[in-house]
Parts: structure tokens; sequence; C-alpha cells
């Protein structure tokens, strides 16, 4: 689950980091208001999305009145903001940042993620920030650390020296550095992140380390534990068949082929797309509807993809292990019911009773293509796609 | 012989008394799998399945001495259950699982490193030796006993290599089901490792997907490594590159990662790949029958 910059920078705060003063408001009229509370003559705004790449695209403005706050929230609020890192519709712009005026010397970039390789947390650092990050670790890798933390003892004094020296920090500057690295791991360890970035870690003209950005992913096999991060779920940035989906406990992204795709586990459903390009179709979505698919769930999964008005046909691939295909085939049944299903739909079973699945779907009475071998199964969804 | 579990494993369940454990462990039961006994904490002294529910692993291994440990506990208790059995010192931990926190996986697993237990998964369909032990949640039905060593990150798709070495008559020696999660108690290389030295096994199927370069890893371990022939289906060819925030997990990636960069770096390190899903099968037998 992503987080918005402004909640991020709460978290920031709540870690004793140096972010700058600000209030988010969700209307323009407010922005008056928060300029002044804020004070000061200039004030940065910032369109919060869940996307980077906002300051080339316009989503970021530096302003010399309230007036111009006003006028960069009503241009904004309400809007989608397009971006390298969103697609071609953009994300949903309902709040914005407004920021007292960070006077900057430098900018540099910090960053933590679980890196699968060392089995650790790992900072990266590089006195080269504010600009795209990746070009720099692969034309300059010199110029980036990667300093991983053990799980138990926690970051360490040493660690944040010699990233310091990396970020090219003056004495005073690491002095204030080594408590900030510490509570940023504390931050990643607590709240159960996967993913944090501060890009930039600005020096300001008066010599301190300052965070100007906060992206913070949180693991979403922990929102459990983390009722106050749940709280802030903005289902605005994410796409309204994969929210709804994923309401229901199923894992969608939607494609911009025609052959709706149902399958259960991720590795199958991925390795069913292959197939049906391999036989020259295009899927519509990746849908995995898990382990434990009840027959509402599968019905669920069936209104999602027929949501999309581009899929011709549905190709059902479920291979029980713990799913039972018997369950599956009443499912699919009650779904083609209950939603009126008008499109063909190819569906194959294997695995757990699934003979038994096979047999309820041909005894249903309704037009289903019960193919028990999926290179069969996608060459007929492929045809009737056409 | 086999890998990691055969009819001799002694096997106590994790959360015995839940509805899943209760419905694999009847299966795994009926499979011949050694069971010996459960641990549902609040519950011990009960008798479930025909096998003695203990409240800690202590007790149980004292009275009935298990040597591998397969876990159906919910994710939030996951940590706690996995490092219980390691600390008892069991053998092998299979933990089949979804949804466990990544960084209850970064404590475990460094615990279970410096204690030198095998740990699979989670988020995994566990592990079976066919006609002999299942510790897990494959349907028993497709499996064959044979020479084809699986090795897998997901579960379906596990199933549907077995499906198709089994429908060719060729059968399995094991099927393990690393799982699919960002740090997975044992690796491609750990397994390969272990099919490399089984007699059994005489050729290897190892099914990957895109992310991570766990593939990369175990093309380059196979190069220098692995004698036997080794073949590889990489699934997620036509996913689209996923939504992202910020940089930092495409440059740890090293922009490593996709189906192109596996299956070329897999080809270059001699393993044979199979083009198509629905291919596995057909190419195993192709590269025994050379």
């Amino acid at each position: 689950m992503n987080l918005h910059e402004f909640q991020g920078k709460a978290l920031f705060a709540e870690y004793d980091l140096p972010v700058s003063n600000g209030k988010v408001i969700y209307d323009a009229d407010d922005a008056l208001k928060a300029c002044r509370d804020i004070g000061g003559s200039k004030w940065v705004v910032k369109a919060q999305v869940h996307a980077g790449g906002r300051g080339k695209s316009g989503g970021v403005k530096l302003v010399d009145t309230p007036d111009d706050a006003i006028e960069f929230a009503k241009k904004w609020l309400g809007k989608r903001l397009v971006t390298y890192q969103t697609d071609s519709k953009g994300q949903l712009v309902n709040s914005i940042l407004i920021e007292e005026c960070t006077d900057i010397d430098k900018e540099l970039y910090l960053s933590a993620v679980i890196d699968r390789d060392s089995q650790r947390v790992v900072f990266i650092g590089s006195s080269e920030g504010g600009v795209n990050i990746e070009e720099v670790a692969k034309n300059t890798p010199e110029k980036i650390i990667y300093e991983p933390i053990d799980p138990l003892c926690g970051a360490q004094g040493f660690q944040a020296r010699k990233i310091a020296k990396v970020l090219k920090l003056d004495v005073a500057q690491t002095k204030q550095f080594t408590p900030m690295l510490k509570n940023l791991m504390r931050l990643f360890v607590e709240k159960d992140l996967s993913l944090l970035e501060i890009n930039p870690l600005v020096i300001t003209s008066g010599g301190s380390l300052h965070c100007l950005d906060a992206k913070i992913n949180i693991d979403a096999n922990a929102i459990y534990r983390q009722p106050e991060i749940a709280d802030m779920h903005d289902p605005s940035q994410e796409d309204p068949r994969e929210a709804e989906a994923a309401k229901n406990d199923l894992s969608y992204v939607s494609l911009d082929g025609n052959i709706g795709c149902m399958v259960n586990g991720a590795g199958l459903a991925m390795g069913t797309m292959d197939t049906i390009k391999y036989f020259g179709g295009n899927p519509a979505n990746f849908l995995d509807v898990g382990g434990t698919a009840t027959q509402e769930r599968v019905s669920r999964a069936f209104k999602i993809i027929l949501d999309d008005p581009e899929v011709k046909v549905v190709l059902v691939n479920i291979f029980g292990g713990i799913v039972r295909c018997d369950l599956i085939a009443e499912g699919v049944i009650a779904a083609i019911e209950e939603v009126g299903v008008e499109i063909p739909v190819v569906v194959r079973l294997e695995g757990n009773n699934a003979d038994l699945g096979s047999e309820i779907l041909s005894q249903a009475g309704i037009k289903i293509e019960s193919i028990n071998n999926l290179g069969d199964a996608a060459k007929k969804a492929v045809e009737l796609a056409k | 012989m086999s890998i990691l579990v055969n009819k001799d494993t002694r096997v106590i369940v994790q959360g015995f008394t839940g509805s899943q454990a209760t419905l694999h462990a009847e299966q795994a039961i009926e499979y011949g799998t050694n069971i010996v006994g459960g641990i549902t904490p609040g519950k011990g002294g009960q008798t479930h399945l025909g096998q003695p529910v203990f409240d800690t692993m202590e007790e149980a291994k004292k009275a009935v001495n298990p040597n591998a440990s397969l876990i159906f506990v919910p994710a939030p208790f996951c940590k706690d259950s996995i490092l219980e059995a390691a600390e008892s010192g069991i053998e092998l931990i299979i933990c089949i699982t979804e949804g466990v926190p990544t960084l209850d996986m970064l404590d475990v697993k460094k615990r279970v490193d410096e204690l030198g237990i095998t740990l699979i998964g989670p988020n995994c369909p566990g592990v079976i030796t066919p006609g002999e032990a299942k510790l897990g949640i494959m349907p028993a039905s497709i499996h064959m006993p044979g020479s084809v060593g699986i090795i897998s990150r997901s579960g379906t798709l596990t199933y549907e290599a077995v499906k198709q070495t089994t429908d060719l008559g060729l059968g399995q020696s094991s099927c393990v089901g690393i799982g699919g999660d960002p740090i997975p108690g044992s690796s491609f290389i750990d397994i390969l490792k272990l099919f490399e030295e089984d007699d059994q096994t005489e050729a290897i199927v190892m099914v990957g997907e895109i992310g991570g370069t766990a593939e990369e890893d175990a093309a380059e371990y196979i190069k220098n490594n692995v004698s036997k022939p080794v073949i590889s289906y990489i699934a997620g060819q036509t996913a689209p590159a996923g939504k992202r925030m910020g940089h930092a997990g495409a440059i740890i990636a090293g922009g490593k990662g996709t189906a192109a960069d596996k299956i070329s770096k897999l080809k270059e390190c001699g393993v044979h790949i199979a083009e198509n899903l629905v291919e596995i099968g057909a190419k195993v037998a192709e590269v025994l029958s050379k």
C-alpha cells in the first residue's frame, strides 16, 4: 500500500525527521488560510498523487502569493495528473500539500528497501539527488552506497558515518544524520515499510539536512497490525476494478486484450496469459482468485472481468490444490446465471475433484466449453475471441 | 531415494486443529505420510485425526520425536511457530501459510540459517515425494513416482509441470514449492543442490517467474555445479511492467528481473527452456531421450 507525500511526512515528523511546516487542503477555498497559517511570503504547492515525476508534469509549483496557491488548487483538485510513472489516464488529485519554501544548497538521495539478495533492509544513498537515480546507478555506480542493516542490531552509528561520507556531509551534518538514520530504520521496522525514499534529501542554505519529499510503501501483508496506516488508504489512487477486486481478496490487473482470464495462483495466471499470447490471442486481465476461492468469490471475479466491455470470451483455468474444482464449477454456474453472461466461457479444470467439476459443468444446461487440456482450452478461447 | 521427505519422515503439524490443517493433514495421512501428532496451544491432551495434540513443540518433541514440521497457523503467528519449531531442533520446517509480513521473515530467516535448519516457504504448496510422503496442499492424484525433480516459486504452476511429467510416464522424484515471497526460507539453489546429489533424480524442472533475480542466480549455480539436465519455464513473459513507486526497487535489482533477461541468462548457462507452459513435459522427455 502506498502513502501520499503528506502522510509520509507526518510519519517522518513522528520520528523526529526534519520536514517542512505544511498543511494539506482538499478544497481551494482553504488555500488562503493554509498559506496564512504557515506564514512567510513564498510557498510550495504540491499535488498529492501516488506517483513520482510530479515536478516535471506541472504538479509542483513555487508561488509568491496565496492567490497563486488558490489558482493552483483550483487548477488541479479533481483533475488527473499524468507523469512518466502513471498510465495515460494519470492519477486523481484530491488533495494538495502547501508547504513553507526551503532554500536549497544541495540535493541528495536516500532510500531504504527490503533487498531479496542480502535478505536485509538496505539503505541506498547518493550525493546526486533530485535527478533520475537509475541513471546515476548505471553511469556512476561509485556515487551510490548500499548499506545493509542487521535485523537484530538495527542501524548503527558507523553505518551512518559510512553513508555520510558518500553523501559528502560535513562534520555537523554527519552528527545530524546519525540519529536520522536510526530513526528511519525504526520507522521502517515499526510501521512495516517495504520502501522508503527521500528524493531529494536536501542541505538547506542554512547547512542542515531536510527531507523535501517522502515516498513510503507499506508491506500489504502487515497492514493487519498497522491500523493507523490502514486508515490512510486512498482508494482513489487505484484502478476502480483493481480496488473492487482487492476488497474481495482477488488480485486483478487490467490489460488491453479481449480474453478475460480467471485463474488460481499468480504464477499460473501469468502462465495462462503467456499461453493465450503464444496461440495468438490477447489477455484482457490478470486475475488470481486465490487459494481458497469460494463460490461467492468466483461470482465476484466474473463480475469484475465482465465489467470490462472489451472482453469477448472468458477463459477459466483452475488447477485445484487447496481449492476444490466442484466448488469452482458451482461458482461458475451461479455467476453465469446471476450476472447473465452472454459471451462464451471456456473452462479448464484440473486437480482436486476435477472430474466432478467437469461433470457439474456439463450437466448445468448452459453453454460452457469444458476442456481439460490447457493448450486446447487456450486455443479455443483465442478462436472464440476473434 | 528422494529429497527432504520420505515415508520415514516423522511429521508434526502446527495449527493442527484448524480447518485447512485438518483438511490437508487428513489427505496426507491417507497418502501414507507419517504424521505423528500436532500442535494447537490450549488443546493439548486432545486427539485429532487419531493423533495426539500438544500445547508446545517441546512437549511434542519429547513425546513423539518429530523431525519435520508442517505449518498451517495464520500469518500473524507464523514467525512464532517457525521459531518454536526451529528452537526445538526440528530439521525441516515447511510453512504453507501465505501473507506473512516480510519483516517477520527477515528475522526468521536469519535465525534458521544460524541454526542450520531447512525452511521451505512460506506461501508455498509444500513438498511431496510421490508414493511416500505428502507435506503440503498439492493434489495427490496428479503425482507419480519417477525421475524428475521439480522446483517452483508458484503452487499451481508446479502442479502443471507435475501433471505433464506424469502424463508422459516420467514421474517425479520429489517436488518442492519454495514459495513466491520476497524472502523465501529456501532458494532454487538450495534445492538444486539436493536434486544434484539425489540418485533417483535424472532431470530437474525449475519453474520460475518474473521479479527478483533468483532465476539468474540459479542459472549461474547450475552452470558451475549441476551436471544433470535442467529444464526451465519462466512465467510472466507477457506481463506488462508493473506500476511502481519510486526508483529504489529498480536500482536494487540492477535492471534485472524480466522474463527475457531470465531466459537469456538460463540459456547462456546451459539450461533447456520450455518456451510455453504446455510444453514443459514434452521438453523434459526430449532432453532425457537424447
